[in-house]
């Protein structure tokens, strides 16, 4: 599915796009290809979803939101698919996946991630969150991270 | 940050253009010029505002394999720990979280195998049990957040 030009230039982009006026055409002298070749390759995987966006992503903490907190749940797997699909809906979960339980010191199958400024704004999303899931909630927890040790995003192992 | 950074960075979190002057397309709508949005980003970037401006993979879209991960460090191993995993190209974050799980990684690999052995090596270099949870579905995933 990726060729290796594909590949070259997600390799040539990992670390971030060229801060300089024409990003793409950069880009292009670097891999001795057309700047339109550039382009057209970035668009295509952005069509088919190999790429999600070109965007800035931001740490958390540096724009006031201290209370990150992954919130755990146990809910019945008959019905988790619905569920997380609700759950995901809510305009303050950022993520929300089914994940696999490990019995039994880890019950939990539904992830769902908030982002508070405050304790209190993140407790109102969490009392949300249980309010949807209702009586499918057999039991939850929430996992507020203290520290980020490292945010590099995805890179691919040079070969 | 003033309120001009915050407007950057809400902006570019939805997304950026491909075309030849992109960021003079995202400027002029600011009322900024193309030089001063640069400035500023580069000036995010390298306070840590911003932890990267690109491209955002999908991992298992380029074929290749993702997991979160989660292991029980010792309160006078932990800094020890995070070091060892940290090293691993293949972790991509790595948060410090409040529970007797209290370190949880992202690693992403080219393929299945790939992922499977870095795990083990983090078991073995670190002597922990590595919690694997892999997504089976996921619902939801918006990496935006309001600045």
């Amino acid at each position: 599915m990726l060729d290796p030009t594909d590949r070259a230039i997600i390799d040539a982009t990992q670390a971030g796009l060229p801060l300089t006026p024409e990003p793409y055409q950069a880009l292009a002298e670097q891999l001795s290809l057309s700047t339109d070749e550039v382009m057209r390759r970035l668009q295509a995987m952005l069509d088919s979803g190999i790429i999600r966006r070109i965007a800035a992503v931001t740490n958390h903490y540096k724009l006031g939101y201290h209370y990150n907190g992954m919130t755990v749940w146990n809910v019945p797997d008959d019905r988790i698919d619905a569920l997380g699909t609700q759950i995901g809906q809510l305009d303050f979960v950022s993520h929300c996946y089914h994940r696999p339980r490990h019995l039994p010191e880890w019950p939990y199958n539904l992830f769902a991630m908030v982002h508070g400024k405050t304790r209190q704004e993140a407790d109102e999303q969490i009392r949300k969150i249980a309010e949807v899931l209702g009586d499918a909630n057999l039991g939850h927890t929430v996992l507020f991270s203290t520290r980020i040790l490292k945010k590099t995003g995805f890179r691919r192992k040079t070969d | 940050m003033d309120e001009i950074d915050r407007k950057i960075i809400n902006t570019l979190q939805l997304g950026f253009p491909i075309c030849s002057s992109p960021y003079r397309k995202v400027a002029d709508p600011l009322g900024l010029s193309e030089t001063e949005l640069l400035s500023r980003l580069k000036a995010l970037l390298d306070n840590g505002t911003l932890t990267r401006f690109g491209p955002l993979f999908h991992a298992e879209q380029m074929g290749g394999a993702l997991t979160l991960a989660a292991v029980k460090a010792p309160a006078e191993r932990f800094d020890e720990i995070a070091e060892i995993i940290n090293a691993f190209p293949e972790v991509a974050h790595n948060y410090a979280r409040e529970h007797t799980l209290n370190m949880w990684f992202v690693v992403a690999t080219e393929t299945p195998e790939q992922l499977r052995s870095a795990l083990t090596e983090i078991e073995r270099r670190t002597g922990l049990t590595v919690y694997d949870m892999p997504k089976i579905r996921e619902y939801f995933v918006n990496l935006r957040l309001e600045a």
